[in-house]
């Protein structure tokens, strides 16, 4: 069973977001990289670049798969995960905390909202079994 | 704790740079015989090499030799026995084939040489060009192609070019057919090459029996944008198309055209013609079907062969017949152009004469069956051992998956490792993509009776370790010099060439 | 059918078993009316005598490989030790598949790491891949490669590049969305020029060989300064490789990626394929890079082994959006060349280079003292160089071969109609003063007769 913290938002791309002030942090779920298997290589945009909401920000790739990443809210991007350039497997080992991937200055706050939150993603997990 | 044989000498080989010794030497060329010229006047010092090849190995012969024969040794191969890559066709590679490659009036012939003292290259090309024509049904070919993805694209670029010439560049005011159909089974090179030729790639879902899936095709026709389809007959799992007609059919109708992935012809050859299914154009693997060898990833050779009608898009230049003479005819202004320098990979043209012309029309044929029987010798033996997700009897190729065995966490590449174990190189896996844990067998015409009964003896006995000693298949292989390496590490921190200082050791 | 272990009768028990009345039943899932009713129309079987004789027979036709040979564009006659062939027919080199199962394929994989090595030594250069087709398409990918890294659809290639080259690349790019820009070459020096305003920042790259079609040296440093000023890419293409072990190396003048032929290293001209690509880049774009990588890995125990890897970018995963179409590349060639490299070694791959280039000299000069016959172009030459005819040399070519049995050499005309006295002229180290004296005394014996 994987691991869905309580206090994050959810997207059905597998991204997980925690909003602090205005900024939200992104990563991809325990289950995400679970299924993705070792991760040997996450490219990610620079600070600067905006998004809208389910754009490609970037992509993680096992040494089988490559995977997109999905940005779950608009926003421009604030600050990236650099250490995941020489420590990707940050991303298998700690999903919610040091593998986290970008910072994002959200382009309109409330938009989180719709996002699934820790039950409704489980559940989301679960259908999709 | 397994003991592998790493003691052992041969089982150490360095690289060639850890191995090389100053003021060694591993040649000798005459000495020269004209005058010198002094360096400078050769060409100035700023445009010379100035580090002397520093790092570059000096051995002796003997070390040369004795070096790629021990690293030989870790390869396992189609003489030492079965080889079932699934859409791989890893048949026996005669040696007789290999001499006639040798033959110094073809190996020794540059390709520039005037055309009037080359004719019997010319005729081998020409000679080759009328089997295959006849073997495929499809009368246009160039020998061109350098592989399979390299005649694949050589393919959808003719059908680029047709659809240009037919329906102009723009259609009118409306864009061009742009949209490639690619089943959701097809190999990776097949929506590869399509977009080096500018096409869109569009997926036709496979039904539950493994075929294409004819609902989905007509409704994706229906979009008006489809420039064509390219299909692996027999597919990727291993099974014919019995649609074939009514899918190019369903194509034509739609003003496309029809592509054949040539991979899997080993199950055709003699039987049936794709030219009479109804393909526009397809390529040949020289390198599967007509034996020429793998070499460890290549030399291949990618003929395609096509419709008269899109013979004036063949690339350039063409090997044709003039009287009693061959040539090189570059006067085709419909050309795709040229896919590569002079004229294909004409050693393996070679070869694949010479087996054409040592099987004989009959012999061809008799390898066919001879390789579908032996696919089908397997289908029956693993019958009740592993999953097979498809119910139709396979032609060349049989598709099983580790369904049952993943229930106590054995996966297909647990499986295809224990096999080393028993001497076999593993069948392809995780291939098609469409079905978890695939594992795709072709065991090919070349192999005997008594060795697919091992083969399949061997399987039986992993799928009772999956149940019984899980340990055992999960640490597999354990017959082997080196043990399973840690892949992720390598593409983490990739290390992709020798240098002086690299610490090529574990740390 | 010799090549099939089991017996015509062992098949029926075989088919019996599984239930089948006749072997038809095999094929009941293709539609009867596309099933052959009649054996194909190809010959029929050949014994191995009959065979040998067929295939020697039509290789006596091809008088041109028996005959000293003085051309050279793109494929060359260098001394290959014997050793190479011996070991290529090894078993496990040549019957063994892509290395795709390491614990058992390590040979091939070892080796391709060597390869991958020697190749980044010559060529000066961070990380080279398992190889491509040959040196034509490897240009064509490079051409792709530096619209990728740089976003540029714009490529400025050298009107002195191999004519067949651009050819490919023409149709390579024809459907990517990159636009070929040429440049033009000097008629004086031999040598590229970029016309002023010809590079900015819309180029991706500039794609120069050296030495050129014509046998000149290019200024490979000055081209590389004048590229980088526009942040576009310089792209040399290397179609002797014998040049490596005496030019300096296009790493050294600033090139971002070289593709080479790897013919020059052991390998046959066998008119015309299968050859081996180079391809060779900064470590930087490794992950642009197209085809096969091998790198280092270890298993549990900490034993050195190699796989492939960077997988990701290839077709087999990321489909459409590879970096390159290539799957099956030209192993057994990377492995000749790398045993080639290996057995001539530091040394003897400058001694070959030397030799070349001492014996061209010669040629040269002999040549050039030929009344009526010209060297039009200035620039450095390596072991290949244009020669200026007082007549059309296509026909005194023509005669060279039937009257002095020498191919003397490659007329221009073949390529660029408005030529028609220049050929061009190789010597290698193969070459014996003796054979160059014999094209010498031939090109004054057919002009004055």
């Amino acid at each position: 069973m994987s691991n869905v913290p309580e206090n994050l938002h959810y997207s059905k791309d597998h991204e997980w977001i925690r909003v602090e002030g205005g900024v939200g942090t992104v990563g991809i779920t325990d289950h995400a990289q679970d299924s993705l298997g070792d991760v040997v290589y996450v490219e990610l945009p620079k600070a600067g670049e905006t998004f809208a909401a389910h754009e490609t920000f970037g992509s993680v790739e096992s040494v089988k798969a490559v995977s997109e990443l999905f940005i779950p809210v608009a926003g421009e991007v604030v600050e990236v995960n650099e250490t995941l350039q020489d420590e990707p497997e940050k991303v298998n080992s700690d999903p919610y905390g040091e593998g986290w991937m970008v910072r994002i200055r959200l382009a309109e706050p409330g938009e989180v909202d719709s996002l699934l939150n820790a039950a409704e993603y489980e559940d989301y997990l679960k259908s999709e079994e | 704790m397994v003991l592998k044989a790493t003691p052992h000498i041969t089982q150490n080989e360095a690289l060639v740079f850890e191995r090389s010794q100053t003021g060694r030497k591993g040649y000798m060329l005459p000495a020269l015989d004209v005058d010198e010229t002094a360096l400078d006047d050769l060409l100035p010092a700023e445009l010379r090499r100035d580090d002397d090849l520093e790092g570059v190995p000096e051995l002796s012969e003997v070390d040369v030799v004795r070096h790629f024969t021990r690293i030989s040794t870790w390869n396992y191969n189609i003489d030492l026995g079965m080889y079932p890559l699934g859409s791989c066709t890893m048949k026996y590679n005669s040696r007789l084939n290999e001499k006639v490659a040798r033959i110094p009036g073809f190996a020794n012939l540059h390709p520039l040489a005037p055309v009037e003292d080359s004719q019997g290259a010319l005729e081998v090309m020409f000679e080759l060009q009328e089997h295959l024509a006849e073997i495929t049904g499809l009368p246009g070919i160039s020998l061109q192609p350098a592989a399979g993805a390299h005649g694949e694209m050589t393919g959808v670029m003719m059908i680029r070019a047709f659809l240009d010439a037919r329906d102009g560049v723009t259609e009118g005011d409306k864009p061009r057919r742009n949209v490639m159909l690619i089943p959701d089974s097809a190999h990776g090179t097949n929506p590869a090459s399509a977009h080096l030729s500018g096409f869109s790639v569009k997926t036709i879902r496979s039904t539950s029996e493994g075929l294409t899936d004819l609902e989905h095709l007509r409704e994706l026709c229906s979009a008006g944008d489809v420039a064509g389809l390219m299909l692996t007959n027999p597919n990727t799992v291993g099974i014919f198309e019995r649609n074939i007609r009514e899918i190019c059919h369903i194509i034509h109708e739609a003003g496309g055209l029809v592509y054949m992935d040539g991979a899997n012809m080993n199950a055709l050859v003699g039987v049936a013609r794709p030219g009479d299914m109804g393909v526009d154009v397809i390529h040949l693997n020289l390198h599967k079907t007509f034996s020429t060898p793998h070499g460890g990833g290549g030399p291949g050779s990618g003929p395609c062969c096509c419709t008269a009608e899109l013979d004036p898009f063949l690339p350039v230049p063409r090997v044709v017949r003039e009287g009693d003479r061959f040539a090189f005819d570059y006067e085709r202004p419909q050309s795709v152009g040229r896919v590569k320098a002079f004229y294909g990979n004409f050693g393996m043209h070679l070869r694949a004469l010479a087996y054409i012309l040592t099987h004989g029309n009959e012999g061809l044929r008799e390898a066919t069956e001879a390789a579908v029987l032996n696919a089908r010798f397997i289908a029956h033996g693993l019958a009740d051992t592993y999953e097979k997700p498809f119910g139709s009897p396979p032609m060349h190729e049989v598709l099983f998956t580790d369904k049952r065995q993943s229930r106590k966490g054995v996966h297909t590449l647990d499986i295809a490792k224990r096999l080393i174990d028993y001497g076999f190189h593993p069948m392809t896996i995780y291939f098609p993509l469409i079905v978890q844990g695939a594992m795709l067998i072709e065991p090919t015409e070349s192999v005997g009776r008594a060795e697919l009964q091992q083969f399949v003896d061997a399987m039986k006995e992993i799928a009772r370790e999956a149940l019984e000693a899980p340990d055992t298949v999960l640490n597999a292989p354990q017959t082997t010099r080196i043990g399973r390496l840690d892949e992720a590490a390598a593409a983490r921190k990739p290390v992709l060439r020798w240098k002086p200082e690299a610490k090529t050791t574990a740390a | 059918m010799r090549y099939i272990p089991n017996s015509p009768e062992e098949r029926q028990e075989m088919l019996s078993a599984l239930g089948h009345a006749s072997v038809d039943e095999l094929f009941d899932s293709i539609p009867a009316d596309i099933i052959l009713r009649e054996p194909l129309k190809t010959p029929a079987a050949l014994s191995e005598v009959e065979l040998l004789e067929r295939f020697e027979a039509m290789a006596a036709k091809n008088t041109a490989a028996r005959r000293p040979n003085f051309i050279g564009a793109g494929a060359y006659t260098h001394y290959a030790p014997t050793v190479i062939d011996s070991l290529l027919q090894r078993s496990e080199f040549f019957t063994a598949y892509t290395p795709y199962q390491p614990e058992i394929s390590q040979g091939t994989l070892q080796a391709i790491f060597e390869f991958q090595t020697l190749v980044c030594q010559l060529t000066g250069m961070d990380v080279a891949n398992a190889s491509m087709y040959d040196g034509s398409t490897a240009m064509a990918e490079a051409v792709l490669m530096a619209e990728r890294v740089t976003r540029r659809k714009r490529v400025l290639v050298s009107g002195a590049v191999h004519p067949e080259y651009l050819h490919v690349a023409e149709t390579y790019v024809a459907h990517a969305g990159v636009e070929l820009v040429r440049a033009d070459f000097d008629e004086a020096t031999g040598r590229t020029v970029l016309a002023e305003g010809a590079l900015d920042k819309t180029i991706a790259a500039v794609v120069v060989q050296s030495p050129n079609f014509f046998g000149c040296v290019e200024d490979l440093k000055a081209l590389a300064d004048a590229v980088h000023a526009e942040g576009a890419l310089l792209v040399v293409v290397v179609t002797e490789g014998a040049s490596f072990g005496f030019l300096r190396s296009p790493g050294a003048c600033g090139a971002d990626i070289v593709v080479a032929e790897g013919q020059s290293f052991g390998v046959p001209a066998s008119f015309g394929g299968p050859y081996v690509g180079l391809f060779a880049t900064r470590e930087q774009y490794a992950r642009q890079i197209p085809g096969r990588l091998a790198g280092i890995a270890f298993d549990k125990e900490g034993r050195r082994g190699f796989v492939l890897t960077l997988a990701t970018r290839e077709q087999h995963i990321r489909r459409e959006k590879a970096t390159s179409n290539i799957c099956t590349n030209e192993g057994l060639i990377a492995l000749a060349a790398t045993i080639y490299m290996t057995t001539m070694g530091r040394r003897g791959l400058q001694e070959v280079a030397a030799q070349c280039a001492q014996k061209a000299a010669y040629a040269r000069r002999e040549i050039a003292a030929l009344e009526g016959f010209t060297l039009p172009h200035s620039a450095p030459t390596f072991n290949e160089f244009v020669v200026r005819a007082p007549a059309e040399a296509e026909g005194l070519l023509r005669r060279l071969a039937s009257e002095h049995n020498v191919t003397g050499g490659l007329s221009l005309s073949r390529y660029f109609p408005g030529r028609p006295n220049d050929f061009l002229v190789c010597v290698t180290e193969t070459n014996k003063r003796a054979e160059i004296d014999a094209l010498v005394n031939g090109l004054r014996e057919v002009h004055s007769s």
